[in-house]
């Protein structure tokens, strides 16, 4: 199951549709990768608001995910983490250290824009 | 005693796994956080079946006799085995290269757990979570 990617502006966002195997992970992971070089973006949300569950494979990819686009320079915030999987990543001790996170898609947008202003009047910051 | 038996081979097993671990919980009544901490447990379980046995299976099983009502993961494989499980039970270590969080994790997700393994002779771990 390809998971949509959605280019709005200067942002990229993938709204998961489904469950995900490891392989579709994966799959989303280098392609969104790919496509913040494709397209300059300078932001990318990542809407797991239907994710069940995010065990310790998910989380690794996700966090891997958000710190090479890092790399590339654009910023990543991950939305829509249903409360029940918050409290099973935490017992698990998945904590995402490093990862941004909002509520939803609308808190994710804003986190974007807050952060990619703060970029282009301050390179050097964040 | 129903049970459910899931062929453990490929990572999209993982997923039907967890899938079915959810659907019997919430047929049994868990609340919707507790179906979610037992789907995850099967999860970090099957992951565990590919990555060190290649493959195996996860057994779902219902205590109905006893009250409140329980809810029995087996995952079971002919792999390897655990040479040091005190080792494996430790947060922060894995073999595997991965995060390390597998069995202890799962241990805190569940009510009750049990290992039993033996270099050469596969690895059984047994779970249970209780209806609160």
């Amino acid at each position: 199951m390809q998971v949509p990617i959605l280019k709005q502006g200067a942002y990229l966002i993938a709204s998961i549709q489904s469950a995900l195997s490891d392989a579709d992970l994966m799959q989303l992971r280098d392609a969104l990768v790919a496509k913040v070089s494709t397209f300059r973006s300078r932001g990318v949300i990542v809407d797991v608001t239907v994710l069940d569950v995010m065990d310790s494979f998910a989380s690794r990819t996700l966090r891997d995910l958000v710190h090479m686009i890092q790399l590339r320079g654009a910023t990543t915030v991950i939305v829509g983490i249903q409360p029940e999987v918050a409290f099973a990543m935490v017992q698990l001790g998945l904590t995402l250290e490093g990862v941004a996170t909002a509520l939803d898609l609308e808190e994710g947008l804003a986190y974007l824009d807050l952060k990619t202003i703060k970029k282009v009047s301050n390179p050097r910051d964040g | 005693m129903d049970e459910t038996r899931i062929a453990i081979r490929v990572d999209m097993d993982v997923v039907a796994a967890r899938q079915s671990g959810r659907a019997l919980a919430v047929e049994l009544g868990f609340s919707n956080t507790d179906a979610t901490l037992i789907a995850t447990a099967i999860s970090e379980l099957a992951r565990n079946i590919i990555l060190y046995a290649k493959e195996g299976e996860i057994i779902l099983s219902v205590l109905h006799k006893s009250e409140p009502c329980g809810i029995v993961v087996t995952a079971r494989d002919k792999g390897p085995g655990i040479s040091n499980l005190e080792q494996a039970m430790r947060l922060g270590y894995s073999t595997s290269g991965s995060l390390g969080m597998g069995l202890p994790g799962v241990s805190r997700l569940m009510d009750e757990f049990k290992i039993d393994s033996r270099p050469g002779n596969g690895t059984i771990v047994t779970v249970k979570k209780w209806k609160r």
